[in-house]
């Protein structure tokens, strides 16, 4: 890595788990979030896949940067990241079919997947290919630090289990542990990213955003 | 050339364009083969579930090996079996019945019937003239379940699944479906082992013989009139619901395995 030191590296690799987070500081790909991690096994899967995707055309796109006319560049980035996607998606379906099932769209929906997109667009549009991949890399780890949190805890008191095995006994199986049935569905997620985000700002204060306006005082009545 | 010239522009389109498919279309051809086994086991570990004898850490070709092939001519009934009247194509899936391809058979003209749009209440179109029935043996080498292949439109998609009947022909032993694109979360609930589990013991037929099994909206509780007779409808998703309904009944009726399930009554199993 002759055009960027080690510290930069680091920065760029680290950078997007907890200061610079794709989901909890930019907000983006919520929707996978919401939708593959009531179990593990998807989860896993869904990070490993998506990181693949982010990183590879962060490299492509980088490399062709400078061919890239302006005027066609979004749909230059799609086309590169949609190949990518299908091929994924095929290997999955040769080498891991019953998880490319339960992740069924899913995968082909990484198309859409704003973070893979966001980063075409804001780093590897602009830096070197070797650069470009780490950040991809990065944004894919930081994408699957909170998805494994979201999974963990959705899977874990959603169904008593962690990666299919059980950890809490449940009540239908003989055990103690009443299942919170909400964790399996969608919107638990939106609860649980919206309380990481508060925990994640309350320990680095300087990913609050300033307020777009402010909300003027209520207007007081008179007194008497 | 600046890269923002209309030749440029046109060039790297159309090279991104040759690329990306070769790339694609390569992945596509080289795992072809892998994918298609893939599918094939999990066909076979679908007939296993629907049948209950898909068990962990039992390889899924072993327990196949209780499970006898068999091929029925669906309007007669009767098994397909060697006969000098025979066609080419009829004799080469008696060579080897576990290959028969019974969806491709429903695309392959002179292998197929249309359906009229009074009898196809499945949405199927096309019937093939053979049917794939899987018989499944118990240790003792006597048949204990029929497993019959079902198919029909839901919401967006085709189901394909199997259903598996007690040798009483009457009493499900279980459903399944191992190929759908319904949306995930609602109609996709089709999968959802706790739905599936509500079918093993329900009776498809009433006591004079004709199908009698219904998906009703809601739920069938303790008060529920022939509650043997009716099954949950999946929240949210009534128009899958319909799809299975009518595709149960189709495959049980007299245009699916009626004919068959009628013989097999008469000459026991």
């Amino acid at each position: 890595m002759s055009d960027i030191s080690m510290t930069d590296t680091k920065k760029v690799l680290f950078g997007p788990i907890a200061d610079t987070n794709p989901i909890a500081l930019q907000i983006l790909g919520i929707c996978s979030a919401l939708a593959v991690t009531s179990n593990l096994n998807t989860t896993i899967t869904m990070c490993i896949a998506l990181t693949l995707v982010t990183a590879f055309s962060n490299f492509f796109i980088s490399i062709i940067r400078n061919q890239i006319p302006g005027s066609i560049r979004i749909i230059v980035q799609m086309a590169i990241i949609a190949s990518l996607v299908i091929v994924v998606d095929q290997f999955l379906k040769a080498y891991a079919y019953s998880i490319s099932k339960s992740l069924s769209v899913f995968v082909g929906l990484i198309i859409t997947n704003c973070i893979v997109m966001g980063r075409a667009e804001a780093y590897a549009m602009k830096n070197p290919p070797i650069p470009s991949f780490i950040d991809g890399v990065g944004n894919g780890l930081g994408y699957s630090a909170i998805l494994i949190i979201l999974g963990v805890i959705r899977e874990s008191l959603g169904s008593g289990k962690l990666f299919g095995f059980e950890v809490l006994p449940v009540v239908n199986d003989g055990g103690w542990y009443v299942p919170n049935g909400m964790l399996l569905l969608p919107p638990s997620a939106f609860f649980l990213i919206g309380l990481i985000i508060w925990v994640l700002r309350a320990w680095k204060p300087e990913q609050v955003e300033e307020p777009d306006f402010k909300i003027s005082p209520n207007t007081k009545a008179s007194h008497h | 050339m600046s890269n923002d010239s209309t030749g440029k522009t046109l060039t790297v389109a159309f090279i991104l364009c040759i690329v990306c498919s070769i790339v694609v279309s390569s992945a596509a051809v080289i795992l072809k083969p892998m994918q298609l086994e893939n599918k094939l086991l999990d066909k076979k570990k679908n007939i296993l579930a629907a049948a209950g004898l898909l068990k962990e850490g039992v390889d899924v070709e072993e327990s196949f090996k209780n499970i006898e092939v068999k091929i029925v001519n669906r309007e007669t009934g009767k098994y397909l079996e060697s006969d000098p009247t025979l066609e080419a194509w009829e004799k080469s899936i008696l060579d080897d019945p576990e290959t028969y391809d019974q969806r491709k058979a429903a695309k392959t003209i002179g292998r197929f019937t249309e359906l009229t749009a009074e009898q196809d209440t499945a949405s199927i179109r096309k019937q093939a003239k053979y049917a794939t029935v899987y018989h499944a043996k118990g240790a003792d080498g006597n048949v204990e379940t029929v497993i019959l292949p079902v198919h029909g439109y839901g919401l967006w998609s085709t189901l394909y699944g199997f259903i598996a009947l007690e040798t009483d022909l009457k009493t499900v032993v279980g459903l399944g479906f191992y190929e759908h694109a319904e949306t995930p979360g609602l109609g996709g609930e089709v999968d959802n082992p706790k739905w599936k589990g509500l079918w093993p013991g329900k009776q498809v037929f009433d006591a004079e013989g004709s199908v009698d099994i219904s998906i009703i909206k809601g739920s069938v509780g303790s008060t529920t009139k022939n509650a043997e007779h009716k099954i949950d409808g999946l929240a949210g998703a009534t128009l899958t619901s319909v799809g299975v309904h009518n595709l149960v009944n189709f495959w049980l009726g007299k245009d699916g395995f009626g004919p068959y399930l009628a013989k097999l009554k008469a000459e026991g199993v």
